[in-house]
């Protein structure tokens, strides 16, 4: 963020808050229009996270915070004080790859790259929610609440409908999710 | 987007103080859309309530079995919540067939149902719109306009409303619960959002100031079935063409003891089908007495040049709903 | 040098799949050199006039706003030969959307801030951005796009055609359509000591860079532009695109480094689209299905500032033999956004109206749709009559036919119903035409045993820096890990774009080349220099010398649909699609491409339209919620959608042996979805996309 433009602005229009990303604490002053993702890309550098539209419309923006995919780019940074936000460069252990990676590469889940890093939050969401037996719209409406959700071809690929991918690469990203579920 | 004050609610009282009725003065809760429209230049807020930190976000099961819902219960949790799921199929998926898994996590109950239409000159600053611009006209009237509305409309608008979860909500009797500066009032959700007449502009009846703190949603009838079927342009992560919620119940000898059903994509608001309703109410439910219910009741549709296709759309596909919760 | 196994074929992964999954992988506008700036383009908001004044007040005053970029205060440059590339250059508003002031400020926030507060005014003229067939200023051009004669008559066409004894006559259209790359189109400029370096989403630099010599009136080794990694393109990125002009701009007026990344709304008008285009197709034939006469007229638009003519009737030069054949192309100029390339441009509209044709006299004749092709097969090249290098459609169409399970097909249509939906298949057939252009390349031993190629190719996802891996390892006969290799860099050897299907076939060849030599020169083990042994290869003369063959690749698809007669939602349940397209060089990408274009002819089967607006101009959808790019849930699971190929050996190539693969896997699909709808319900549907409203009116026959 610039200084510069942050002193200029009116007192009330900026404001200083904590976040929690990839496991480090950043205390930030933001203006207060600042998105999430770009306090990540254009404040802190974590570029992995995309911006495909700014609206909501596309995931390639997609994180984790507190644990729950979300588009990044609908997010004002200042409503997140206090919170853990999980981006693509924070999934793997030090040099090593997160599972949901080592599937995509394995699967030659992507090609040009740009919706990945979203793509790779949003299977690391998917995973969990189905875990906690979340449902989605090709969920058995008698599957019985709150039980582990089998992720088949079906809820894959309406689970993961929010992460669009011009190369079209579902076919690949759908068999990456089925080796990790 | 301009810059604005932020300010953080700790509870009701505080957030409606901040907000203090003002024209400039915007509650942010999901955000999904609301940050959307900020962005474009839509919504002009000089001043954002963040209401997100109001103790709003459980469901409780009241004594009468009716279910209290949290405003800010995000869609995801409310899909998932398992009186819903059991009691309510047709809530859980219509929050299902809306939006993608990232914003229902995002998306509140309460936002979802003042979420703005998604006409495509509403969100465009250089187009004429009576809802964003009052006075300067409707472009879509004469433009691009399929998927905009045949009933409910006026003169100064045909925008529709985009959210399926009220549509459920609408068909379910369900209340908005609110606290203003006149104090607490329960809306039925039906009666939510207004139409456009003159006025397109004003969304709902909320006044300003006035916050969303909880849906109502009573219990069903015993053995009511109910569902949500969406049409749309590609099989998810996509507004409704048109959307119906149906809810059935039936007495021991398959006659309809109570039918409900709204309509999404069709009208500025859940578009409760009153008239089908009646009709339908305490006979059994052979396929030609629900078209003709259906076709009664959509005999009031003023369809535009180029979306008079919803009108059969609807009746079809409410028909075949409403056939598929009959009891063989 | 040791003796290896050739990897040259086998499924060898992305080369930067590691920095893809981690986001280490940077993109053009993820560059920050220090001191940078934000910019934020301004578009018209007439249809057609011209700018009367900018009021940059009210933008000015706003933090952070450092200044705003108009005609009227900007150096001058040289115009461009594409003159979609001379934004803020003059007064003039060809259509809705063109830039007309660029912000820039220290923040992204203020930057579009200071896009909104822009007060532009401007004089208007009336504007017509509305194709119709028997538009008054409808116009035949001389040629249509990639160089290709609009008008081939051969024999008397219309007259055989009424002398057929089975004739189909069928009108089709195709609406405009986005090539919505996930990556909008960014730049990131700055000017240093003179120099002009730019981190640009291009599918080629070299050209950029060429551009930006023209335009900023310097010369080319004053410039470098970067394409690392390219977020898609789709043809959307093949030619220099405003954007780059304008960071560069910006750049130099400024003094500090310029990022600008369109906002995804202003994509539509500013970076080309498929031109809407509308089919009339006539076959003649004799009652066993043998072709007397083809006849396709298609009609597209154009803008008034660039004639561009989406080639939409040239394959029905290449596919089916005929005695009598008229292939025409007309055109119209429209006050619209200048139409560019998008994946198969031709092709994909153009088989798409042939192909349901086809289906239709199937119907006609009662021969099976495979059958069909098969019989109408051509020995040479229909138009030119020259021999085909290699034509494998038949053995596509057959062993495609073969896995998707097509001889158990029952032909009778609408009989496969289960309460409201209906089911079908369909077949299409798929030609994309051999492109290769000139191209250079070095490739280096370095002491110790690695080797270095260096060629300026772009690797848009289609996994140019692997494949180029592999050629080089093969040609010298070394591991691949054992071979660097460095693109996406003007200061690299020239090359030609990553488009036309025709980046691996150049780049591979010039690579080739380069690593050939050097191993020639390497076989005594001289003594290497410090700096290693380079040899060089530049293709344009063989390139240049052309071929007596008509190179085509081809392929066939296959589609299953389910059709909901309530709702007229259509959806793809089954897809398969087999090519000939020469010698796979990467089973992996390769699968992975031809699948991603199957994808994208899903949509432009059942979910893409951009819709023109009479009354304001321009296009109505213009984000990602109104226009409909497929979803995960609109494509199969596997197996249920696959891509397979035939192993073709073609030695009229090039010395790869590759035809080229990033666009056949498109061109067939709409067809054969269209096709299988027919089947399903034995209703035509001759509009795309099939969305609910189009297939309900369909089915009552209001149509």
């Amino acid at each position: 963020m610039s200084a510069g433009v942050l002193g200029s602005l009116e007192a009330g229009h900026t404001s200083s808050l904590r976040l929690r990303v990839n496991g480090e604490w950043y205390e930030l002053s933001l203006d207060n229009r600042v998105a999430l993702l770009d306090v990540l890309r254009e404040g802190l550098g974590l570029t992995g996270s995309k911006k495909g539209c700014d609206h909501g419309q596309c995931g390639a923006c997609t994180v984790l915070v507190d644990g729950r995919r979300v588009n990044s780019c609908l997010l004002l940074a200042v409503a997140l004080d206090g919170a853990r936000v999980t981006t693509v460069e924070g999934l793997g252990e030090g040099d090593g790859l997160h599972p949901v990676q080592e599937a995509f590469l394995d699967r030659d889940a992507f090609q040009c790259g740009y919706c990945t890093p979203g793509q790779i939050c949003s299977t690391v969401g998917v995973l969990e929610e189905a875990a906690q037996g979340y449902p989605s719209a090709a969920t058995d409406p008698d599957h019985p609440a709150g039980e582990p959700v089998p992720l088949t071809g079906d809820e894959i690929r309406e689970r993961l409908s929010g992460n669009l991918c011009r190369c079209g690469a579902y076919p690949n990203i759908v068999d990456a999710v089925r080796d990790l579920s | 987007m301009r810059t604005f004050t932020y300010v953080r609610a700790a509870d009701a009282a505080e957030a409606a103080r901040a907000h203090g009725g003002r024209d400039g003065s915007r509650y942010l809760a999901g955000g999904t859309n609301l940050v959307d429209l900020m962005k474009q230049g839509v919504e002009t807020p000089d001043t954002l309530v963040d209401i997100t930190r109001l103790p709003l976000d459980t469901v409780a099961e009241e004594a009468d079995g009716a279910l209290r819902i949290g405003a800010l219960v995000r869609n995801s949790d409310l899909a998932a919540h398992p009186a819903v799921r059991v009691r309510h199929p047709a809530v859980s998926e219509a929050l299902l067939a809306g939006a993608s898994g990232q914003l229902r996590n995002a998306a509140t109950t309460g936002g979802n149902l003042l979420q703005r239409t998604r006409c495509v000159y509403f969100q465009d600053l250089s187009m004429p719109c009576n809802k964003r611009e009052p006075g300067t006209g409707c472009a879509a009237r004469e433009g691009v306009h399929r998927d905009h509305a045949v009933l409910g409309h006026s003169p100064a608008c045909v925008a529709t409303h985009p959210s399926d979860l009220a549509v459920a909500l609408a068909a379910a009797d369900a209340e908005v619960q609110t606290t203003g500066p006149a104090g607490e009032r329960v809306i039925p959700v039906a009666e939510f959002h207004r139409l456009p007449g003159e006025l397109p502009e004003r969304d709902t009846v909320l006044e300003p100031g006035e916050i969303i703190t909880a849906v109502r949603l009573p219990a069903p009838l015993d053995g009511t079935r109910s569902t949500y079927r969406k049409v749309r342009d590609r099989a998810s992560y996509a507004f409704a063409l048109v959307s119906v919620a149906a809810q059935l119940t039936q007495r021991g000898d398959g006659a309809a003891e109570q039918v409900r059903i709204a309509f999404g994509g069709l009208a500025p608001r859940p578009w409760r089908a009153r008239r089908a309703e009646t009709e339908l109410t305490g006979q059994a439910l052979t396929e030609e007495r629900v078209t003709a219910a259906l076709d009664a009741e959509l005999a009031a549709a003023e369809p535009l040049r180029d979306n008079v296709f919803k009108i059969g759309l609807a009746r079809d596909l409410a028909r075949t709903v409403l056939l598929g919760l009959t009891r063989p | 040098m040791t003796d290896t196994t050739s990897e040259l074929g086998t499924g060898v992964p992305r080369r930067e799949g590691r920095d893809k999954v981690t986001g280490a992988a940077r993109y053009a506008a993820e560059f920050a050199p220090p001191g940078r700036l934000y910019a934020w383009p301004v578009p018209a908001i007439v249809a057609a006039g011209s700018v009367r004044s900018v009021d940059a007040a009210a933008a000015l005053a706003l933090p952070g706003v450092v200044d705003v970029l108009t005609a009227r205060n900007t150096a001058p440059r040289a115009p461009a030969d594409d003159p979609t590339l001379n934004v803020l250059q003059d007064d003039d508003v060809p259509h809705r959307g063109w830039f007309v002031a660029l912000v820039v400020a220290e923040t992204l926030e203020a930057a579009r801030a200071g896009a909104q507060a822009v007060r532009v005014h401007y004089d208007t003229r009336p504007h017509d951005v509305t194709l119709t067939r028997d538009h008054r200023e409808r116009y035949v051009p001389e040629e249509a796009n990639g160089g290709h004669p609009a008008v081939r008559e051969r024999g008397d066409a219309p007259g055989a055609f009424d002398a057929a004894p089975i004739r189909v006559d069928a009108a089709y259209d195709v609406p405009p359509l986005h090539n919505h790359p996930m990556e909008p189109h960014a730049a990131t400029a700055s000017w240093e000591d003179g120099h002009l370096t730019v981190h640009d989403s291009s599918q080629g630099s070299t050209a950029v860079r060429a551009a930006l010599a023209q335009i900023f009136g310097l010369a080319e080794d004053r410039i470098t532009v970067t394409s690392a990694h390219v977020g898609g393109g789709f043809g959307s990125k093949g030619t220099p695109r405003p954007h780059v002009v304008l960071a560069a701009l910006a750049a130099r007026h400024t003094g500090r480094p310029v990022t600008l990344a369109l906002p995804r709304r202003d994509l539509p008008a500013a970076v080309g689209h498929r031109a809407p285009t509308l089919h009339r197709v006539r076959l003649g034939a004799d009652p066993d299905g043998i072709l007397l006469s083809v006849e396709h007229t298609a009609l597209t638009h154009t803008s008034r500032i660039k004639e561009f003519v989406e080639q939409a009737a040239v394959p029905a030069r290449v596919m089916y033999g005929s005695p009598h054949s008229s292939t025409v192309h007309e055109v119209v100029p429209l006050d619209v956004a200048s139409p560019s390339w998008m994946r198969a441009p031709g092709e994909a509209p153009g088989m798409y109206a042939l192909e349901s044709a086809m289906d239709e006299l199937a119907e006609r004749t009662g021969l099976d749709p495979v059958e069909l092709r098969v019989l109408n097969d051509p020995a040479d090249e229909p138009d030119s009559g020259r021999p085909f290098s290699s034509r494998h459609l038949v053995e596509c169409l057959r062993e495609g036919a073969r896995r998707f399970g097509w001889e158990e097909r029952d032909p009778r249509p609408g009989v496969r119903r289960d309460g409201p939906r209906l089911t079908g298949t369909g077949v299409a057939a798929a030609t994309y035409p051999v492109l290769v252009s000139p191209c250079r390349a070095t490739a280096t031993a370095l002491p110790g045993g690695d080797y270095l190629v260096r060629v300026n190719a772009t690797d848009i996802g289609t996994g140019a820096r692997t494949v180029l891996g592999q050629i080089a390892a093969d040609a010298l006969g070394a591991p691949g890990d054992r071979v660097r290799v460095e693109i996406g860099d003007s200061d690299l050897p020239p090359a030609p774009l990553a488009g036309g299907s025709s980046g691996t076939a150049s780049w591979g060849w010039a690579v080739h080349e380069a690593c050939a030599t050097l191993a020639g020169r390497l076989a005594g083990d001289p003594e290497l220099p410090p700096e290693g042994l380079t040899a060089e290869a530049d293709t344009a003369e063989a390139v240049e010398a052309g071929s007596p063959y008509a190179r085509h690749a081809f392929g066939a698809h296959f589609a299953e649909v389910s059709v909901d007669t309530d709702t007229g939602e259509v959806r793809v349940v089954r897809a398969y699609g087999h090519f000939a397209a020469g010698r796979i060089l990467n089973a992996r990408t390769a699968r992975s491409q031809f699948l991603g274009g199957m994808v994208m002819g899903i949509g432009m089967a059942l979910t893409e339209q951009s819709t023109l607006d009479p009354a304001f101009g321009g296009f109505a959808e213009r984000d990602l919620a109104a226009y409909h790019v497929p979803v995960s849930a609109d494509i199969p699971a596997p197996p249920a959608i696959e891509a397979g190929w035939l192993d073709e050996a073609d030695p009229h190539l090039n010395p790869v042996g590759g035809k080229g693969i990033g666009e056949i896997g498109i061109v067939g699909m709409a067809a054969a979805v269209g096709n299988a709808a027919h089947h399903a319900t034995g209703v035509r549907f001759r509009s795309l996309p099939l969305t609910p409203d189009k297939v309900r009116a369909a089915l009552a026959g209001v149509v």
